[in-house]
């Protein structure tokens, strides 16, 4: 699997890696929404520390969590772009939306 | 002048097979990695839009992929025989899809990333995206054809 789910006191870790296209957003997408079904959290992470790739597959993904996620009150995040993500994410317009940190440690301790 | 062509079934772990291709034939020309991030970045969309909106995600469909390098030029084409666009002016207008989980940004980032893009589609026969880029000078122009 190409990505990670945890849930770390009031956050919800997605911690992806590798290449985020079409192959992986079906799932990715349907493994996000059953853990913020199970869990109780506040805030939706997205670690993209280890993203090599993404286009506006990944991006919808990211997107439509935030949609869900902003209805219920809660707060999404986004860490550790590399610049060539960091790149595609600014054309977006999604940083409009949502902070971006450079890494989930950072981002943790800011937000506690 | 430098070619390939490729055919590859409509399937989305074929979507990385298209943009590594494309990018293995782009490295002979001097682009520059963050370049080819770029040029990945559209090729991926291109491939993308003919799998889910050409060929509705369909696996068994066919996607054609040309590539051409003129000179310091990278051509490349990307075709497939799918439903096509009903209204091409409205479809690259960004922000605009059909599904509410895609951000509609695909042709935006094929216009932004590379130097000259151009779509044609007929409803029924398919679509055609061709898109350019010189190594080294990145550019913006875009042109839709109908």
């Amino acid at each position: 699997m190409n990505y990670t789910i945890k849930k770390e006191n009031n956050c919800l870790i997605v911690s992806v890696i590798g290449d985020v296209d079409i192959s992986l957003t079906d799932s990715l997408r349907e493994d996000v929404d059953l853990a913020l079904a199970e869990y109780s959290v506040n805030s939706l992470v997205f670690d993209l520390t280890e993203v090599d790739f993404v286009d506006s597959s990944g991006l919808g993904v990211i997107l439509g969590r935030y949609k869900r996620v902003t209805a219920k009150g809660g707060k999404v995040y986004l860490a550790g772009a590399k610049p060539q993500v960091k790149k595609v994410l600014d054309l977006s317009g999604l940083p409009r939306l949502m902070e971006i940190y450079p890494s989930v440690n950072l981002l943790l301790d800011k937000i506690g | 002048m430098n070619k390939a062509a490729l055919e590859f079934s409509s399937r989305p772990e074929n979507v990385a097979f298209a943009r590594v291709a494309v990018a293995a034939l782009a490295s002979q020309l001097d682009f520059t990695l963050s370049d080819l991030e770029e040029i990945k970045v559209a090729v991926s969309e291109a491939v993308t839009n003919a799998i889910i909106h050409g060929y509705e995600n369909h696996p068994d469909c066919m996607v054609r992929l040309e590539i051409k390098i003129v000179e310091e030029f990278m051509e490349i084409e990307i075709i497939d025989t799918g439903k096509g666009i009903k209204d091409i002016t409205r479809a690259l207008e960004p922000a605009y899809s059909t599904d509410p989980e895609r951000m509609g940004l695909g042709f935006a980032f094929m216009q932004s990333f590379m130097e000259k893009f151009s779509v044609s589609s007929s409803p029924g026969k398919g679509t055609r995206v061709k898109m350019s880029r010189r190594a080294g000078t990145p550019g913006r122009q875009a042109v839709s054809e109908q």
